[in-house]
């Protein structure tokens, strides 16, 4: 009986959040608990021959100096099996190069957090600095400085080609041509990243407390790096303090830690500070695209052809590597959009910068936000509403399920219908009506839309396309019964955030017809549960939520054949709702679970014997993915004088299938929206020509606080999925993935009786300021 | 050579006295010496204000305090909001109004918001309460839902009074 499914239940985990007791890694101690400090490269791009940590060693406190040589080079290797693919080693300390300001070089161990930071600033390296390449521009160009031996391209994929294609842009009425741009980002949850190494002697196993996405990868990672069996590696997810991606990749910090703490047999605990975590943590989302469409005349797309560049950063990141974003952005272009002819070459290059992991949305912002731009110029070159150019390419209900040019199949979605709602929506709220005020006012006013769809969930079906040598998709997921009556739930996902505990309990109440307060998930233990793949991709309540369900499903037959047993009634007339299984139609024929769980543990003599032992079930899902999808609409006001972007008015429409819980799903959508929003307004990773980081605090990288936000809309649409045990579709990124779009659409609306137009992200006032005044956009 | 400094405050009604190094800051010393974990570090740089806490009825960024300036003050974490293990009208409604996800900057803004509505009793207006809650960042909500937090309290803690935007 579904009847928590869909409900606004308050979450399980608010409570000890709002009373400080939630337990972050950094709020863990240990008896001799000592502090690491890492040695970090001052440069961009250098060799160095020695490192002596004599003075160190000799400051208060100090236990340990460590480098790659006395921990025998450790590293952490990303590979994927393509030939295209270059794999780069990433040492978890460098060993004699380094390749971007804020590489770690040595761990200094001390008995106190404030001795080894001022130990680490004794340990003396010899430099021998190199030219360093920070753009894709000089990273690409011919003599161009080497990071790696075999040359800065560490990806080159023609992921699709089509003969057709010069045929079509020789012949077609219109065609646009344009190269878009995205600022390097950063995650920046509030977080940091964090980790408790210790040995355990009784479990003969070292006990790692991660503030991670991806315990087990963790485990896998570090017992690759290290030579040990995965089993006496357990890594413990404490409560995780936002991720966004950067947390779903394996820190060569966390590794060093765990061997510091292998080495000393004394507990050792990191907390990543906020500059580390600027400059020498993973960022995102720094690409460039050149891209060519042709369109007949009423707007049709009649091919496309993109050339997608991203700036990977020195390392291949681990297990996911550089080819993440490249082959994101090469498969997924066409979107939500019936594109015939299609060619894509997708490359990343290695630049002197902190290493590219996959931050919310992965390339789809991108790409995102170049197939609305290709719209809005094919509609200017064409004369034709942006609009009604979008709905002339929208898939449509008649084509699910769909098969795109570039293979994927998309389940049914409202792609048309959730325009057509968001542009009834801005009309009936009159907002063009208020953004012609506005202009006559004499502020630039702009409204700006993005269609899309977000691939979610993608099992090992979808992932394997990408032929990593370890292919993420399924989890596995443990149901249990207890004696009380209460339910025990394991999954290898590993929610921070995002409201799991609470979701995952009302999908499984549900199933076992009992109240979601009895139903208590366990996650983040790779000793708890089985091997599994974290939460990022928008997958955890699809894959690990169905996992459950079929475990929960399973756990449920055995309650209905013991109560069928018990009622001498048939196991399918018994259905358990409200704490009770009951035999349908017959008020007086009822037992409560809890009575029936104490009887299988306690009694089981008095059970035939198919019935006796145990109310649990593992059970495992591996979907082939399922596509949410939304249209935003955003209104920005941009003052005259000051060229300042105010986001004035958002709006969702949004369909990310069954909703399991309105609450969480709205709550995910308008933080999504907040750092896509704050990606097309504010946020840039900097950097001065050598490669040294200029956005190192947050006074200098621009977070959005609430002054720079709107009140965000949400209106549901609801397809649900056939390919999700409960009709779910995931949607953790859609928020992110829409609103770069969106806001840069209303930007470019806003700059109407102009020839100014951007096509890269962020616009800063500047860019605005300058374009205005005739000297062109700055990026 | 530490510079230890001997000092004492009270923390959510219970007196400390203890010996600080000159350069541990507050936030430091309320997590690690005295237990107070609830108090988070988002930047140490005063920018985030996750470490926000009440030093004597104003609030502060406990990372840009020192211990010893802490010395004979009255300091109010986040452990010391709830009465017992009843939830703060507060705290509930940051639950009600999804105020919250990853947790971590929440006692920061927790903190905020009580010294702002204890100390200024005038109604608050949602630019009013937009403006507040801007002192200190979060990642994950999108900020609407501390908004709407906020408010519903101040609604709820003066009853019958309209701010001057909605009279």
């Amino acid at each position: 009986m579904i009847q928590w499914v869909g409900a606004a239940v308050p979450r399980k985990e608010d409570r000890r959040m709002l009373l400080g007791r939630g337990r972050f890694v950094g709020d863990l101690t240990r008896p001799g608990l000592l502090h690491a400090a890492f040695v970090r490269s001052p440069h961009a791009h250098a060799r160095f021959r020695r490192i002596d940590p004599a003075a160190a060693l000799k400051a208060p406190g100090v236990q340990q100096v460590l480098t790659a040589e006395s921990l025998g080079d450790p590293y952490l290797l990303a590979t994927l099996e393509r030939d295209e693919f270059v794999p780069t080693a990433m040492p978890i300390l460098a060993a004699d190069k380094v390749r971007f300001v804020g590489e770690p070089v040595t761990l200094v161990i001390a008995d106190d957090a404030y001795r080894a930071e001022d130990a680490a600033e004794l340990v003396e390296v010899d430099w021998d600095p190199l030219p360093a390449v920070t753009s894709i521009e000089t990273a690409s160009a011919a003599g161009a400085p080497r990071l790696h031996d075999h040359g800065n391209c560490l990806v080159d994929l023609l992921m699709f080609d089509d003969d057709r294609l010069s045929q079509i842009f020789g012949t077609a009425p219109a065609t646009v041509s344009a190269t878009f741009r995205s600022a390097r980002v950063a995650a920046l949850p509030l977080e940091g990243r964090a980790c408790l190494a210790e040995w355990d002697d009784r479990d003969d196993q070292l006990v790692m407390h991660v503030s991670t996405q991806v315990p087990h990868q963790v485990r896998s990672g570090v017992a690759q790096a290290l030579q040990m069996p995965e089993r006496s590696i357990r890594v413990i997810a404490p409560d995780v303090g936002g991720g966004f991606g950067l947390k779903c990749v394996v820190g060569r910090e966390e590794v060093a830690v765990a061997a510091a703490a292998l080495r000393l047999r004394r507990p050792v605990r990191w907390i990543e500070d906020r500059q580390e975590n600027l400059t020498a943590a993973f960022h995102g989302h720094e690409q460039q695209y050149q891209v060519r469409a042709a369109f007949d005349a009423e707007g049709r797309i009649l091919g496309l052809d993109a050339e997608v560049d991203c700036d990977t950063g020195a390392y291949s990141v681990f297990p996911f590597t550089c080819a993440v974003e490249p082959l994101m952005a090469a498969t997924e272009l066409p979107g939500v959009y019936k594109v015939p002819a299609y060619r894509a070459r997708g490359r990343a290059i290695a630049t002197n910068k902190a290493p590219v992991a996959p931050y919310r949305g992965v390339s789809r912002p991108q790409i995102v936000l170049v197939m609305e731009r290709l719209m809005e110029k094919a509609a200017a070159v064409l004369g034709l509403d942006p609009l009604q150019v979008r709905r002339a390419n929208l898939i449509s209900q008649d084509d699910f399920p769909y098969t795109g040019i570039n293979k994927i199949t998309y389940d049914e979605g409202s792609y048309r219908e959730s325009l057509d709602l968001a542009e009834q929506i801005v009309t009936d709220r009159a907002w063009a009506a208020e953004r012609d005020r506005l202009r006559a006012a004499g502020q630039r006013a702009g409204i700006g839309y993005a269609c899309f769809s977000e691939r979610t969930a993608y099992g090992t079906p979808a992932m394997s396309q990408r032929r990593m040598r370890m292919t993420p998709g399924y989890d596995t997921a443990m149901v249990r019964m207890d004696p009380t009556g209460e339910v025990i739930v394991t999954t290898g996902t590993c929610g921070h955030g995002q409201g799991h505990e609470t979701t995952f309990a009302q999908i499984v109440a549900d199933r076992l017809g009992v109240h979601p307060g009895q139903v208590r998930l366990r996650q983040g233990d790779t000793d708890l549960a089985s091997y599994g793949w974290g939460t990022w991709g928008s997958r955890s309540v699809v894959i690990g939520g169905g996992a459950a369900s079929r475990a929960a499903d399973v756990v449920a037959g055995q309650l209905r054949r013991i109560a069928a047993s018990q009622l001498e009634a048939s196991p399918a007339d018994i259905e358990l709702a409200e704490g009770v299984a009951r035999v349908r139609g017959d008020a007086n024929a009822a037992i409560p679970i809890p009575e029936l769980a104490r009887l299988v543990h306690f009694q089981a003599h008095r059970l035939a014997e198919d019935l006796r032992y145990g109310l649990e079930a593992r059970a495992t899902f591996d979907p082939p993915g399922t596509f949410s999808n939304a249209c935003h609409a955003a209104m920005v006001v941009i003052d005259p004088g000051t060229c300042a972007i105010r986001l004035h008015r958002y709006l969702v429409v949004e369909d990310c299938g069954v909703v399991i819980n309105p609450m969480v799903v709205d709550g995910q959508v308008r933080g999504g929206v907040t750092q896509g929003a704050a990606a097309a307004l504010l946020e840039r990773v900097r950097f001065d020509p050598e490669g040294q980081p200029v956005s190192a605090t947050m006074m200098d990288y621009l977070a959005p606080t609430a002054a720079e936000m709107c009140a965000v809309d949400i209106v549901h649409l609801q397809t649900p999925s056939k390919f999700s045990e409960t009709g779910a579709k995931g949607m953790g990124e859609g928020g992110t993935i829409g609103a770069p779009a969106a806001v840069l659409g209303a930007i470019n609306d806003a700059m109407s009786g102009t020839d100014v137009r951007f096509d890269h992200i962020p616009v800063l006032p500047q860019d605005v300021s300058a374009a205005l005044s005739g000297a062109g956009a700055t990026s | 050579m530490k510079d230890m400094h001997e000092i004492r405050l009270t923390v959510n009604g219970h007196v400390h006295q203890l010996v600080v190094e000159a350069r541990r800051t507050l936030a430091d010393m309320l997590r690690h010496d005295l237990g107070y974990t609830g108090t988070h570090l988002g930047c140490e740089h005063g920018i985030c204000g996750a470490c926000t806490v009440i030093l004597d009825g104003a609030p502060v960024r406990a990372c840009l305090v020192f211990g010893v300036q802490a010395d004979g003050t009255e300091v109010r974490t986040v452990e010391g909001l709830a009465d017992g293990e009843q939830l703060s009208d507060l705290q509930q409604a940051f639950s009600d109004h999804h105020a919250l996800q990853c947790g971590f900057c929440t006692p920061g803004f927790l903190m905020l918001a009580e010294a702002y509505l204890a100390e200024d009793t005038t109604p608050l207006t949602e630019e009013q309460a937009r403006e507040l809650v801007a002192s200190n960042l979060c990642r994950c909500t999108g900020y609407q839902g501390i908004i709407e937090a906020v408010l519903a309290t101040a609604r709820a803690r003066r009853p019958g009074r309209k701010p001057a935007d909605e009279a």
